[in-house]
């Protein structure tokens, strides 16, 4: 057990490196001048000669080649220091962790609504195969896997804020203001795993199990509770990990949409200032979010799993 | 003596994307309290179906008629809570495939001691201690740890102890054991039919034995029952059948026996959708005739024997 967590956590920092040194170049290749870019934001665009950009340009150390900037980010990072947001010059760590709460609160907003609706719905939907329930049950989670997250976004603020006028538009603060951007964000979650929980649950049924544990004269309640749906879990705890991924990548459309003052947010702003220091730390905390989430997904896969709880003791 | 079980025209149907597939077709079986009844058959003629069909625990796409009298009701009328209720207790089922038959998240002293606790009444820590002794009673070597083990850690012979000790869990009256002995080595299955043996001796149990094996069914069996593409081609007592076949397709499968020589019988048998006509054994039989295509022999009795065949 331990030794597997030890090669997660190698694995980790490799994700981590390889999904930085990616956006560390993209963010280099993307047409605009940095230097001048970060030049308009900080000192404003009137009086701005070229002598200032290249100004700019030493100081911020943006004249040295993408590896050398890249390796010197690397170095600072590893030793905690994740530098300074190139425009507001707050440190990058204290940015992040001054709008992480907000992301964590929706990204856990989003992933309750969607589990709390999914899995029973999935469940009811196989124990009720081709009933009405089912029929909707899916063509509902069709909807959601196909409905790109700012369209759902703009239709939930037109239905709920603007014509009945049950919830804000946007804007950050007590629970009415996290309903709309959580059902936004966890909607296509919702309905992939209510279609995985569905198939998965048929399945199980379908096995030789389940039909020893009938002929024993188990009620159906206890065949499910105890028998079918420990097993059902299996590919669906997986799957809720990887599309955790999903969740946080929706947080960054999301959180523009509805004004959330979130890592996501942030890392659209900064994107667009060029604010290379802030959009490595940002993307550096995604990444170690997703990569701490699919860890807990292993543990309890290893948990619900009794072959893989053998193989690794083993 | 009174029938325990009496099964009347039983026909099952699945209703697939590819036809009806007729897995057992006008069953007439009586079997009578404390007697075990072998049921045999090559692979895929229903012997599995017919032994599920007693219990109701076929997918949703089977539909079955007729009638399955069980101490008198039928069970084909239950409802789903009267049903539920026998399973386990009144009849059990010795499942088939010991490899998928147990479930693979749950320790297999969980499975068995839910039924003890279940059927018998007994509290947790008395279920336990019954588990093992069951065990022990089956000859699996080492039977505390076992129960603390998952499927996947046992050989397939342990899961058909396993399977066993659930099946007998609730003391019933009619165990519907299906191919007890599949997958053992020689020692062993002489082990396991020697507990099915004492075990229906002892408690005066009624058995349904499907099974290949014709040494098994010598040993074992009262009566045998021999099936061909959903039917029962002949019925009688396991000595007659065993020793004396008269259906040409018991003698062939006795003459396919590993005991007695190997020998295959021509061709092999037909799909469930689309039956022959007339006797569905004529394409392979070596005494077919001509109206044997045309005329579908019924089941016919004579000195204590059924046999299906127009020559008899
Ligand atoms: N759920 C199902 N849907 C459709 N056909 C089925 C289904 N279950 C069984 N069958 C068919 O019913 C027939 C009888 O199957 P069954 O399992 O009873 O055979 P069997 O005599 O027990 O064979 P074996 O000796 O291999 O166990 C087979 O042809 C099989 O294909
Ligand atoms: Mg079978």
């Amino acid at each position: 057990m331990l030794k597997c967590i030890a090669r997660r956590l190698v694995l980790m920092i490799v994700v981590v490196l390889g999904v930085t040194m990616m956006t560390f170049s993209i963010m280099h290749l993307a047409p605009g001048d940095p230097a001048e870019m970060i030049a308009i934001a900080k000192y404003g665009m009137e009086d701005l000669t070229q002598e200032d950009i290249e100004r700019i340009r030493k100081a911020e150390g943006l004249d040295a080649p993408v590896y050398v900037q890249y390796a010197k980010w690397l170095s600072h990072t590893a030793r905690g220091d994740f530098g300074r947001s190139l425009i507001t010059g707050e440190p990058v760590l204290e940015e992040i962790w001054y709008r992480f709460p907000a992301t964590l609160k929706l990204a856990l907003a989003a992933m309750m609504v969607s589990l709390f609706i999914a899995v029973p719905v999935g469940i009811i939907s196989a124990l009720r195969q081709y009933s009405l329930i089912d029929y909707l049950s899916m063509t509902g989670a069709l909807i959601g896997v196909c409905m790109p997250n700012f369209w759902l976004g703009l239709l939930l603020i037109l239905l709920f804020s603007v014509y009945l006028g049950l919830f804000p538009v946007c804007g950050y603060g007590g629970l009415r203001h996290i309903v709309l951007p959580a059902l936004t964000l966890g909607t296509g979650m919702a309905a992939i795993v209510t279609r995985l929980t569905r198939s998965s649950m048929l399945e199980v049924l379908k096995q030789d199990y389940i039909t020893t544990a009938r002929a024993k004269g188990l009620s159906e309640k206890k065949i499910i509770t105890d028998h079918a749906l420990k097993n059902a879990f299996i590919p669906v705890i997986t799957v809720i990990g990887l599309q955790f991924g999903h969740l946080l990548e929706g947080t960054v459309i999301v959180e523009t949409i509805f004004a959330w003052p979130g890592v996501g947010k942030l890392l659209v702003d900064s994107i667009f200032a060029r604010d290379f220091a802030l959009i490595q730390g940002c993307v550096l905390i995604f990444a170690v979010i997703f990569v701490i989430v699919n860890l807990l997904v292993d543990i309890s896969y290893v948990y619900l799993d009794p072959k893989i709880r053998y193989e690794k003791e083993h | 003596m009174a029938a325990l079980l009496s099964i009347q025209k039983l026909r099952t149907i699945f209703y697939t994307e590819k036809g009806r597939v007729k897995a057992a077709d006008d069953i007439n079986l009586d079997i009578a309290e404390g007697k075990t009844v072998g049921l045999i058959g090559e692979t895929g003629c229903g012997k599995s179906v017919l032994g599920l069909s007693i219990l109701r625990l076929l997918p949703r796409n089977a539909g079955i008629e007729g009638k399955i009298c069980y101490k008198g009701q039928d069970i084909l009328r239950l409802s789903g809570e009267q049903i539920r209720r026998l399973r386990g207790k009144e009849i059990a089922l010795i499942p088939q495939s010991p490899s998928t038959s147990l479930n693979p998240v749950l320790k297999t002293g969980v499975q068995i001691t839910e039924a003890l606790q279940l059927h018998q009444k007994l509290a947790r820590e008395e279920a336990w201690k019954a588990a093992v002794e069951m065990l022990q009673s089956f000859n699996l070597p080492d039977p505390e740890r076992r129960v603390k083990e998952y499927p996947h850690q046992l050989s397939g012979g342990m899961k058909q102890r396993i399977l066993a000790a659930i099946g007998m869990a609730g003391k019933p009256s009619l165990i519907i054991a299906d191919e007890p002995t599949k997958g053992l080595d020689a020692i062993i299955r002489i082990q396991v039919v020697e507990v099915l043996h004492h075990l229906t001796k002892k408690t005066g149990a009624t058995m349904l034995l499907i099974t290949h094996d014709l040494k098994v069914a010598a040993g074992l069996c009262d009566e045998i029952a021999v099936m061909y593409a959903g039917e029962i081609v002949e019925h009688g007592p396991a000595e007659e059948v065993l020793g004396h076949p008269r259906h040409p397709y018991t003698m062939g499968l006795l003459a396919s026996s590993p005991n007695n020589g190997l020998k295959p019988i021509r061709g092999c048998s037909p799909s469930l959708i689309n039956l022959p006509a007339g006797c569905k054994f004529h394409p392979r039989c070596g005494k077919a005739r001509e109206i044997c295509a045309k005329k579908h022999p019924p089941l016919v009795t004579k000195n204590g024997s059924q046999v299906r065949c127009i020559f008899h």
